[in-house]
């Protein structure tokens, strides 16, 4: 591989923790192959500097494999780099050129603060469903699955809107840093199947609401979040997610 | 320590589970308040156990070493879920997929759990449902099945290429219901370091706050563990970069057996390796079995040329191509079970037939696919003399609809395009069917300790089914502990809270300590990768697809010459107090030496060939795995002692009443 290897230069952004300040840091990379993905050069890279005695760079990822949804890096300006409908995991070196210049960020916004280096803390999300991203239906409770035909035309919008993996693209991406596309995506896929009506508007207040209290942005309809989703979640459901709520707004006897 | 006891209930095979629910002792609602459970793990099993759990009442902690619960790994499950609904009119029923279970199995598996896995599959169709997963659906609103391997019926449930998503997104939706009313309280980023046994039961854990570094103590009256399998003890596996072994492992030195670790499962349809640079391998779902053609050049000619460059597979006549699987298992075809058609992949490339520069991939074709679809679309549109360029074009849009996620994965790692040329695969490691031995009641031979899903070795024998893992980590979460814990807890409702200032947690959190300081003290030359590789290479080249006595004897001395120099020579940076995932990623592997060992020394001691375990030395003529049904069958138990080269061996009897234990033929 040595021969046809490229040469780069990676910028990271390095941050010991949530309260120090970080810059941009230069790492030259050499023998990188086209066929690596992109996390699979941070690993080299990070080989190098234990062997140096240095401290690797901190980079959440898991599945490598585009579906859990935990890699997240702002690479060239991009959320999940150059290219689109994939995460950075997904994303290999055949990319990029020999010689090329390569800025690694983590996603900024102000609900979800960096831990270290390229790591933040998403937890936000998980309490936006906890508020109301569920059906309330008990183990056991259940009918027979097919005692609910759902229009096969609903359930696969329901599904599209499902295949949100939760990474946060679509806050990192936005110059408000609005969750609007991963809200509506949940309360999309609810509020389209038969068993999710029964609570669609409480769910879509509480939902919206858990979303301001964490400090997410407004959403000014720019749509930069459906360009970077990795899984191509539709700006449908947001105007979808807004009929809900204002329908659930006026209706709402609270 | 107590003796096997699986307590099986007594009783006919389909009556046992409404027998032990209608027996099983039970812990009323308000007591259930006062007792604290412990869930590690928040992967389909967990979350579904951790939500239940909850729902009835119990005060239940989850922990996940992930950002978030919806990271687990159970995530990555793409094709399906089984289930005995018998939808298709099909003729299937609970105890057909009881039998194919076991069948898939190669008999290795538990009769009584295997069946109250079918008869609990149809409820966690239900369940999921009533939760809002998207399953495919049919015109008519009703739900979509598909066929999947070592089976003749189509009962596997899915929602297009992201079945586990799905589920497992189902059950994280049930879990921060119970998470926002305060009955479950998460802990994302803790990871656990050991179990703690007081009075010889399991009374609670230590855990490792993997953001700040802190060594926690938690009490519980009971502790699940839901931490999946243990394939990257091969280093390359489909699975997540963090999955582990680590909460099985130090369960198991805490006392709790482990049942049958040598049991692998190779996955045949994975992307094969590109180079030495990788970090994981990725799977094709096996749903590209139900449509895809799988071959290789039929003559040496062909596939040295095609490994060369020289020869493009487009190019091969119909009569050059050898569809191995159809050839030696017409029945079955190209949709025999996993550890069928990894070994049948592995014998063509070994005798040379390999079609890419390393030797190591066979042909997964969707040539033949493209035409069939598209002359079934020009008959829906009434195209009558539509040209063949036309309809292999339609052909292309259907399984572009049903596949095209897998197809454009294919593409981003390979980058070719699967449209136009056949996909290279290869076998990759994917599943462990070993895990820690439980008795009928999911609880290990520690009391109060529990095992589910993957983490266990219960159900899949020495092979697990397609769309079978999904089911199993549900059917254990929502429908098995919620009736079996009862029967345990039932006696602590008087004990009240465990307290955590006693010496067995003292003892447990200070060895935990030690360990972190040596790592970040240890000033050595190579990295926690550095090893993992190396192990990762003896396990794949002496305990993988093929494995025999000779192979199996050297890397026992070669893994144990790894662990002595990883422990003097490792260099782990930064510091214990901080987010530092070369720690992280040291401390598992320290229990990945030490399990590959033991894996081996089981692989040595089952002298029989079986599901994944191919042992060389036990093979028909034809090249077919031979069992031993008088002297190997048995649940092989392991008790640690000291050393895992010093592993105890016990055996639990399987005894088949209800299956008539043949050769298994898939031809």
């Amino acid at each position: 591989m040595a021969d046809h290897g490229m040469k780069l230069t990676l910028k990271i952004w390095r941050q010991k923790g949530p309260k120090d300040a970080g810059k941009l840091v230069d790492y030259p990379v050499t023998d990188v192959s086209p066929d690596m993905s992109f996390l699979e050069m941070l690993d080299v890279l990070n080989e190098q500097l234990v062997m140096k005695g240095e401290e690797p760079v901190a980079f959440d990822h898991d599945c490598r494999e585009g579906i859990c949804g935990m890699c997240s890096l702002y690479i060239n300006g991009r959320a999940h780099g150059p290219q689109t409908g994939i995460t950075t995991c997904q994303l290999h070196m055949r990319s990029f050129n020999d010689g090329d210049t390569i800025y690694i960020e983590p996603w900024r916004a102000e609900a979800f603060p960096v831990i270290k280096d390229l790591v933040v803390d998403r937890s936000a999300f998980d309490r936006i469903i906890q508020a109301g991203g569920y059906i309330s239906v008990n183990t056991g409770a259940a009918q027979d699955a097919n005692c609910l035909p759902v229009n096969k035309k609903d359930a696969d919008a329901a599904f599209s809107a499902a295949m949100c993996i939760g990474c946060g693209a679509c806050v990192a991406t936005c110059k408000n840093a609005s969750a609007m596309l991963f809200v509506s995506a949940k309360v999309s896929q609810l509020a389209l199947l038969p068993q999710g009506r029964i609570e669609a508007e409480e769910r879509v207040l509480n939902m919206v609401q858990q979303m301001d209290v964490e400090g997410f942005g407004n959403c000014t309809n720019t749509g930069a979040c459906e360009v970077e989703c990795p899984k191509g979640i539709s700006l449908q459901n947001i105007a979808r997610l807004n009929r809900e709520y204002l329908s659930a707004a006026l209706m709402s006897e609270k | 320590m107590c003796a096997l006891n699986s307590k099986i209930p007594v009783g006919p095979v389909d009556k046992k589970w409404t027998d032990y629910k209608d027996h099983a002792l039970l812990v009323n609602p308000s007591n259930k308040r006062s007792i604290d459970v412990i869930v590690i793990g928040s992967g389909l099993a967990g979350a579904s156990a951790a939500a239940s759990l909850a729902e009835m009442g119990y005060a239940v902690k989850c922990f996940c070493f992930q950002d978030s619960p919806r990271r687990a790994h159970s995530i990555a499950a793409q094709g399906g879920i089984n289930a005995a609904k018998n939808y298709k009119n099909d003729g299937d029923s609970t105890y057909r997929l009881f039998y194919d279970t076991i069948k898939g199995g190669d008999y290795r598996a538990r009769e009584a759990n295997v069946h109250r896995l079918a008869e609990v599959s149809a409820a966690i169709i239900d369940q999921c449902v009533a939760q809002g997963v998207p399953f495919a659906r049919e015109y008519g609103g009703l739900l979509d099945n598909r066929s999947f391997g070592g089976t003749q019926v189509q009962r596997t449930f899915y929602a297009a290429g992201q079945t586990g998503q799905q589920l497992l997104l189902g059950a994280y939706s049930a879990l921060s219901k119970e998470i926002s009313k305060g009955s479950v309280k998460m802990y994302n980023r803790h990871e656990m370091m050991d179990v703690v046994n007081v009075n010889g039961k399991t009374r609670g854990v230590i855990v490792r706050n993997l953001v700040t570094g802190k060594i926690e103590r938690h009490g519980g009256h009971a502790v699940l563990l839901c931490t999946g399998g243990y394939g990257n003890v091969f280093f390359l596996s489909t699975n997540a970069m963090g999955c582990n072994v680590s909460a099985a492992w130090k369960a198991h030195k805490r006392g709790a057996y482990f049942g049958n670790p040598c049991y692998t499962q190779i996955h045949p349809t994975c992307i094969p390796v590109s180079g030495d640079h990788q970090s994981k391998l990725t799977l094709m779902s096996e749903s590209l079995r139900n449509d895809g053609r799988i071959w290789v050049p039929a003559k040496l000619e062909d596939a040295k040329a095609i490994q060369q460059g020289k020869k493009k597979a487009t190019e091969l006549a119909e009569a050059d191509r050898d569809y191995y699987l159809e050839r030696r298992y017409p029945a079955f075809g190209n949709l025999v079970p996993r550890d069928v058609a990894s070994r049948a992949a592995k014998e063509r490339c070994d005798a040379g037939h390999g079609v890419n520069a390393t030797g190591e991939a066979v042909f997964l074709d969707y040539a033949a696919a493209f035409e069939r679809y598209g002359h079934i679309e020009a008959n829906k549109r009434n195209l009558v003399n539509a040209d063949s360029a036309t309809i292999i074009a339609m052909g292309k849009e259907v399984v572009k609809e049903k596949y095209g996620n897998l197809f454009d994965m294919y593409q981003q790692i390979t980058g070719e395009n699967p449209y136009e040329v056949p996909m290279k695969i290869y076998p990759a490691v994917h599943y462990t069917m070993g895990g820690l031995w439980v008795d009928y009641e999911l609880m290990t031979t520690v009391p109060g300790l529990y095992a589910l899903g993957e983490a266990n070795f219960s159900d899949h024998g020495a092979n697990r089914l397609g769309a079978s893992a999904l089911m199993q980590g549900l059917a254990d979460g929502y429908f098995v502990i919620p009736y079996t814990i009862g029967n345990y807890l039932a006696n602590d409702i008087r004990t009240g809270k465990i307290p955590t200032d006693t010496p067995e947690f003292d003892e447990a959190e200070k060895a935990v300590k030690d360990r972190i300081s040596f790592f970040v003290n240890n000033k050595g030359t190579r990295t926690v990768d550095h090893f993992h590789k190396r192990l990762g290479k003896v396990m794949w080249d002496k305990c993988g697809m093929a494995r025999n006595a000779k192979g199996l004897t050297e890397a026992v001395g070669e893994i144990r010459a790894i662990r002595e120099e990883f422990w003097k020579d490792v260099r782990v940076p930064g510091s214990e107090s901080d987010f530092n995932p070369e720690l992280e990623k040291a401390c598992r592997v320290a229990d990945f030496l030490e399990l590959a060992e033991l894996m081996c020394l089981d692989a040595l001691s089952r002298e029989e060939s079986c599901g994944g375990h191919f042992r060389e030395e036990h093979q028909t003529e034809e090249g077919e795995a031979k069992r031993d049904d008088v002297g190997m069958a048995f649940v092989s138990a392991w008790e640690f002692a000291g050393d895992p080269g010093k592993a105890v061996l016990h055996k639990e009897e399987l005894v088949y009443e209800n299956i008539k234990v043949v050769q298994r033929s898939y031809k």
